[in-house]
């Protein structure tokens, strides 16, 4: 399939095509990049839904019972599931489909016209998705999936890039993972819209919610203690993030739910609360200053890609000569980089 | 740069054991495959499905259970269904396989049949050799 053909199937919901997309665009190949571009007037309709948490919390198993709640409502929904690849030999195992469920026999989503579920290695990236996510995830909004979800890799205490693409991002937790301490630490722990507190019926559920809660609380007083005085004010000023989630804070309250995945308990509610979430996104105002945010950093990655282009390629620049007087000392590396600069402007 | 080999191992019909398709997946893992497995009990629909989505360069379906001549060619026939073209993947059947049949499963577009004791190594390799020509094929149209 060549890239004309690929870009008519994406927008006439041909699978086929769509999956070659992903492909493309998976392994950096020059059609993947013209095809992102030609579809990118179709995007931004989709709500993009992250599930992250530890290993073996359930996050594959909601997703499929998500999937089958969605379904119910009469939603599409496209799944990216990130599994880790091997550091070692590149390889991995891709296990998330075989969690996904069909509503009976009848009917399995594997099947099902209005699903379609992709796995992912993550080759190596740390922040728990893979370099190319977003851009998939992309593909899949262009095809016209009303729901999106992003299933990251079993995620450590920092693998927190799921909110570089996600519009709600929903963090799963198991009862007894950790204190009060454990849940007040920075990471995993502060990026959820909406908490879950999953295989409920282990029992001791009650306390890592009460914990959840008292950590969302208490979030939300001390940034209000600190606003008040002109120390933070400087720093909100200074760190975004503080800023954004002060507001965030105040006007939506992530929800604690719990969850029995497995049996289907409590899904409908965390349907409801993804469903709320987005309303609340597009009616604060907070879903395009969210997806603002998004854009202005990959374009500024992209400008930052294609100046790393443009130095290796030696016609441009012959970055290895500025390179070589800066070690024989006839520049200082700060000048060095303001000439280039320079010079790449005036091209 | 070379994208990874990505294939799809998967369990088809009433076969109740996969531990010899875990066993594979791992090893090709190990190999720097990028192996998606689909779990036990799916149907030739499932598995065309999955390989179509996943958009995969080998389909290798296990099997046990003696039914690989009704399943098998009808996992092909979904693949062409769901508008994949499984002459551009490569098509490997493990198991309990007939000698006898393997003429029959290689004539409905089977490119590789692998018996219990076939070293690994040998799948290994024959998998990166026929994905290269298989790419080469698709490349050159």
């Amino acid at each position: 399939m060549n890239v004309e053909e690929i870009v008519e199937g994406i927008l006439n919901k041909n699978r086929r095509a769509l999956a070659r997309a992903i492909t493309y665009v998976e392994n950096e190949y020059p059609e993947g990049k013209e095809i992102l571009k030609r579809v990118y007037h179709r995007t931004g309709k989709a709500h993009v839904v992250g599930i992250t948490g530890f290993p073996g919390v359930g996050k594959s198993t909601t997703v499929s019972k998500l999937t089958q709640e969605f379904r119910r409502r009469g939603k599409t929904v496209g799944i990216v599931a990130v599994d880790p690849g091997s550091p070692f030999t590149g390889g991995a195992l891709l296990g998330d489909r075989l969690r996904l469920d069909g509503l009976d026999v009848n009917n399995p989503l594997w099947l099902d016209e209005g699903v379609f579920f992709r796995s992912m290695s993550s080759r190596g990236r740390a922040g728990g998705i893979a370099a190319k996510t977003g851009d998939v995830v992309r593909l899949m909004d262009a095809f016209g999936f009303d729901v999106i979800f992003v299933e990251t890799v079993g995620a450590g205490q920092s693998e927190v890039d799921i909110i570089e693409v996600a519009d709600t991002s929903i963090v799963i937790l198991m009862p007894e993972m950790g204190d009060d301490i454990q849940i007040n630490k920075a990471g995993i722990l502060e990026i959820g819209d909406i908490y879950v507190v999953n295989k409920a019926d282990l029992g001791g559920a009650e306390k890592t919610v009460k914990w959840l809660k008292s950590m969302i609380m208490m979030d939300q007083e001390a940034l209000e203690i600190l606003s008040k005085t002109t120390h933070a004010d400087e720093h909100a000023v200074e760190s975004g993030e503080i800023f954004e989630r002060l507001k965030r804070t105040k006007d939506w309250i992530p929800p604690v739910l719990t969850t029995v995945a497995e049996k289907g308990e409590g899904i409908k509610e965390l349907a409801d609360a993804i469903e709320q979430h987005f309303e609340y996104l597009k009616k604060s105002g907070k879903l395009e200053e969210r997806r603002i945010r998004r854009l202005s950093r990959e374009v500024f990655d992209l400008i930052m890609d294609e100046i790393k282009n443009l130095l290796s390629k030696n016609d441009v620049i012959n970055y290895r000569e500025v390179i070589q007087k800066v070690v024989r000392g006839e520049l200082d590396p700060h000048t060095a980089a303001e000439m280039v600069v320079e010079k790449l402007i005036r091209l | 740069m070379e994208r990874p080999i990505k294939v799809l191992v998967a369990k088809v019909g009433l076969d109740g054991h996969d531990r010899g398709a875990k066993v594979v997946a791992r090893f090709l893992r190990d190999a720097g495959f990028e192996v998606v497995y689909t779990g036990l009990h799916r149907t030739p629909q499932e598995v065309a499905m999955a390989a179509v989505q996943e958009d995969v360069d080998v389909v290798g379906i296990s099997i046990h259970s003696g039914a690989h001549k009704e399943l098998v060619p009808k996992v092909i026939k979904y693949i062409k269904e769901f508008g994949g073209n499984p002459e551009e993947m490569v098509i490997l059947v493990g198991g309990i396989i007939p000698e006898d049949d393997f003429e029959e499963l290689k004539k409905a577009g089977v490119d590789g049949i692998f018996i219990p004791g076939t070293p690994i190594q040998e799948i290994i390799d024959f998998i990166k050799k026929a994905v290269a020509e298989k790419r080469k094929a698709v490349a050159k149209k």
